[in-house]
């Protein structure tokens, strides 16, 4: 394999990353991913490092039809499956859609649930978060200390993570927008940092395009990912297409979490995004959430993603 | 002159509106057989139809066949924004004015549709 056309930060990154999907561990090299064990074997690696959680897409209110359970109820599923991990996380992140209507009720639900984790989770709005005008009920609720519509970052063990919000001033007939308030801010946020500091940014709707037909990609994405394209490791977490989906693009990493509530189709393979119907016993494979772990000094990350039942 | 297009559109709307009871009994002009009632489905996460044509006056109404809630607004903010809308529920708004007016779903707003909104006489509106 040839080496010169690869950076050092690039190569350590694609040969240390390890997913496992359902029960399958896949390394990246050169690209190029690699099945080579089972669940139990990624467990066996671990090492100790940041490790932290994300999960998605919890749509509380979503409480109708068959086979769906209680959103609230497979939302409690996910929180016991990170109570019960080997290594207690560091924190939680929560890609947005925590909401289905932004009722203060369903936001009293999803918290209650969340709360049985004692984590610090942090939080960036799904456009369901988002339906009153005013976005009153997610700001009031979990925008203390961010910027705009809720863009914040912080540093934990070496890593700078930046939460973005696209999901307003929606455009007719756009994709996901961030604005140029944030795109300033997200500038000047990480200008003066090292290009060695490990990136990882979250945000609802993937920053990359991953099929505009059905709304799922973001308009300025590609200036965003403009900024953080002289880092070593990016990593990019969102979540709104409810199925894991994974890309490398150079130093970046973009990868998808699944909802704890519903599924949705793969791209283009049904009329539309709306929820999957599936036989009940398969729903709890494709819910899930996302362990992630980063090993100091090694730019090794690696994205666990557990569903409820494999 | 717009004020002028606005005062007859507003009176034949109104003249529409007190006449319609009246259609049954007697054979009134075209201007006053206007459709009172418009209808666009949300199935799919498409508007159908995508584009619906009605005389001023008329009361559109969207119904959310979708499992997923939508929401209407409008993309020039020229008429009132609906609630979100969960599985079969609907949203009205009367048109009074002829133009065009493009709206969207302001969840997915990849969603786009247009209502044009003709003068009740029957010609087409300026957008």
């Amino acid at each position: 394999m040839s080496e010169r056309d690869d950076g050092p930060n690039r190569r350590k990154v694609l040969e240390c990353m390890t997913w496992v999907g359902t029960g399958v561990l896949w390394t990246i090299s050169g690209g190029v991913p690699h099945s080579v064990g089972l669940i139990g074997e990624a467990a066996a690696q671990e090492a100790r490092g940041l490790s932290f959680v994300q999960i998605s897409d919890s749509h509380i209110g979503f409480d109708f039809k068959t086979p769906y359970p209680n959103s609230v109820s497979t939302l409690s599923e996910c929180i016991a499956k990170v109570n019960a991990l080997p290594v207690k996380p560091a924190f939680m992140i929560h890609t947005g859609d925590i909401s289905h209507l932004s009722l203060a009720s369903q936001f009293d639900d999803a918290d209650k649930a969340i709360s049985e984790t004692r984590l610090d989770v942090h939080y960036v709005p799904g456009e369901h978060d988002f339906v009153d005008a005013e976005r009153k009920l997610f700001l009031d609720r979990y925008g203390r200390g961010t910027k705009g519509a809720g863009w914040y970052s912080f540093d934990a063990n070496g890593v700078h993570f930046i939460g973005l919000v696209n999901v307003h001033d929606l455009k007719a007939g756009g994709l996901g927008n961030l604005g140029d308030e944030q795109l300033e801010w997200l500038e000047a946020d990480v200008k003066g940092r090292s290009a060695s500091t490990p990136i990882v940014v979250f945000a609802h709707i993937p920053l990359w395009t991953v099929y505009p037909n059905w709304g799922w990609g973001t308009d300025d994405g590609a200036r965003a990912l403009s900024y953080l394209k002289r880092f070593g490791s990016v990593t990019v977490l969102n979540g709104h297409i409810h199925q894991v989906m994974q890309k490398v693009e150079g130093n970046v990493t973009f990868h998808t979490a699944r909802s704890t509530a519903f599924p949705q189709p793969a791209p283009g393979s049904a009329p539309s995004p709306g929820p999957m119907k599936v036989p009940a016993e398969q729903l709890r494979g494709m819910l899930g959430v996302a362990n992630v772990t980063y090993k100091q000094n090694q730019q090794r990350l690696a994205i666990i993603d557990a569903p409820l039942k494999s | 002159m717009p004020m002028s297009t606005l005062r007859s559109a507003l009176v034949a709307g109104a003249l529409g509106a007190a006449s319609a009871p009246l259609v049954a009994h007697f054979a009134l002009p075209a201007f006053a057989q206007q459709v009172t009632a418009g209808a666009v489905s949300i199935d799919n996460f498409t508007f159908n139809p995508a584009a619906l044509t009605v005389k001023a006056g008329t009361t559109v109404t969207w119904t959310n066949k979708d499992d997923i809630p939508h929401g209407i607004a409008s993309s020039t903010n020229t008429f009132t924004r609906s609630k979100a809308l969960d599985t079969d529920d609907s949203f009205s708004f009367t048109f009074t004015t002829p133009g065009t007016y493009q709206y969207f779903c302001y969840i997915h707003p990849h969603m786009v549709g247009t209502i044009v909104v003709e003068a009740a006489t029957g010609s087409s509106g300026k957008p």
